[in-house]
């Protein structure tokens, strides 16, 4: 890995360091390890600010209660954000992203802690299905599926 | 917060459902999608706007129809990114994302694929991009009460990696606009717009997002928490919490302790006890931590521990100072009063460090 060292304010720090898991050894049905995010306060203003979201809920807790949620929550760019570094993650920087979908449920609140999981569900010319889910305390916070392209002729 | 996905017959079961038609099409079949129509003139009635009213009000079907009658049309036309694609920006979210893909840093970097929508944000100075008939959908949510918007789906495809320096141009539709749906969050719809954006000219990737637009739920104010049923019993007893005392009973037959408060001694069914005040010193006999079921004046999961007193009885309480998934059998604690409330104290026990008594 010869990318800059993060540190910081951030989510736990990178688990990336060789070549990812990517070509002919991913199968259906492989488990990504889990991916546990502290959900700090810092980490959900950070992540609006980094996507440019200034929407009032994800920064102003006063603000969040007026309009019925009990505290700021992170935003859905940030939840992308951290569901595309969870599959880089682990498929390594040879691998293309080509796809993410995903909805949201139970909101990721200060405090709490999302674990990410994923399984590959299909693998076909090239090309990796995953199904992830991001729980937290109050259930499931994010589910989706991620599709990418694996390097060829990896080891 | 969780919307009501499973009610709403219109909404995917799932993103990238199989059936969806946007879904991305196996590598080398993907069809460019479609640019937005946009028709030449609004379909809405021309009526004065109607004034502001709960939603609660809102004659559902006249508004559903005038908000569907935006489905189609344009949410914003030759949008452009107000920074190009940039090594700052890329920096910033890896930095937040705890991202160190080496792909996102140095000469030939790329952008990660996750930032697409970033480069489309209107940022604190706000949306210059979007289309009239997208204001005045807006307009129409707002007007009937669902002032609050917040994000459930995002699903992107990537055509091509993202590089410093290259200029994102967007155009993007209101593909659709549900009725009324009812949520945690509160009474709303759902809007679904579509995005292709460009880099220097070029479809790199597109971007479909929903957002639920919705009237906020009064917010009730917290539970209290239940009070203590106080009787001729017991009453010595909350008596002694109000003066921060905690006394338990002796019996003045034989000079057993006893709590909780009762009229009669189980060891020598003697009637007659002394109140004594406990020196608040004890240790966790054993204890439960609750989840489930909620019940609205607690904030689960918390500690509850059966408390063996110094004086040799058990009660039940709160056990505080310590998450409550490190409380341990043995664990030394310390009585204290906490305020619940304006009419409510409450004998607690407080993890002490070491047993530093
Ligand atoms: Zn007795």
């Amino acid at each position: 890995m010869t990318g800059p060292g993060i540190t910081g304010p951030g989510v736990e720090g990178p688990n990336v360091g060789g070549p990812g898991i990517g070509g002919p050894g991913v199968k259906a049905g492989d488990e990504l390890p889990p991916l546990e995010i502290p959900l700090t306060r810092t980490l959900i203003v950070a992540g609006a600010l980094a996507s440019r979201d200034y929407q009032d809920v994800h920064h102003d807790a006063e603000a969040a209660r007026e309009k019925g949620s009990p505290d700021i929550f992170m935003n859905i760019l940030t939840t992308n954000g951290l569901v595309g570094r969870y599959l880089t993650d682990h498929f390594g920087p040879r691998c293309t992203l080509r796809t993410i979908a995903i909805r949201l449920g139970a909101p990721n609140y200060p405090g709490d802690t999302m674990t990410l999981r994923g399984t590959v569900t299909e693998v076909a010319g090239g090309t990796a299905t995953v199904r992830i889910v991001g729980t937290n305390r109050l259930g499931n916070h994010v589910t989706g599926t991620v599709t990418l392209n694996l390097p060829e002729g990896a080891p | 917060m969780e919307v009501s996905a499973s009610n709403d017959p219109a909404r995917p079961n799932e993103p990238g459902r199989p059936n969806d038609p946007a879904r991305p099409k196996e590598p080398g079949h993907r069809k460019v999608p479609d640019r937005p129509r946009v028709p030449d003139r609004p379909r809405v009635p021309a009526r004065p706007r109607v004034p502001a009213r709960p939603a609660e009000e809102a004659p559902p079907s006249d508004l559903t129809a005038r908000l569907k009658a935006y489905e189609g049309r344009p949410a914003a036309t030759a949008g452009v990114g107000k920074d190009p694609v940039n090594a700052a920006m890329i920096r910033h979210w890896c930095e937040v994302m705890g991202d160190a893909c080496p792909a996102y840093s140095g000469p030939d970097a790329i952008a990660p694929p996750a930032m697409l929508q970033v480069w489309t944000m209107g940022g604190l100075s706000g949306h210059t991009d979007r289309s009239a008939a997208y204001e005045e959908l807006f307009g129409l949510l707002d007007g009937a009460g669902f002032t609050s918007v917040v994000a459930t789906d995002c699903e992107q495809e990537y055509l091509r990696p993202l590089r410093p320096g290259e200029r994102i141009t967007f155009d993007a539709v209101i593909e659709s606009v549900s009725e009324r749906k009812t949520t945690k969050l509160g009474a709303g719809h759902f809007v679904t717009t579509r995005m292709d954006v460009r880099a220097d000219g070029e479809l790199a990737g597109t971007h479909r997002f929903r957002i639920l637009k919705y009237a906020p739920a009064r917010t009730e104010p917290k539970a209290a928490r239940p009070r203590p049923v106080i009787n001729r019993d017991n009453a010595g007893f909350w008596e002694g919490v109000r003066q921060h005392r905690l006394l338990i009973q002796r019996c003045d037959g034989c000079g057993t302790p006893r709590f909780p408060w009762l009229p009669g001694c189980h060891a020598c069914g003697s009637p007659d006890w002394t109140a004594v005040e406990a020196s608040g010193t004890g240790t966790v006999h054993s204890y439960v931590v609750m989840h489930h079921p909620p019940f609205p004046a607690f904030d689960p999961p918390y500690a509850v521990g059966l408390i063996e007193l110094a004086e040799g009885v058990r009660m039940v309480s709160n056990v505080i100072g310590v998450p409550h998934d490190k409380v341990r059998i043995g664990m030394a604690v310390r009585l204290e009063f906490l305020r619940v409330d304006a009419e409510l104290e409450l004998p607690v026990f407080r993890a002490v460090e070491d047993g530093a008594v």
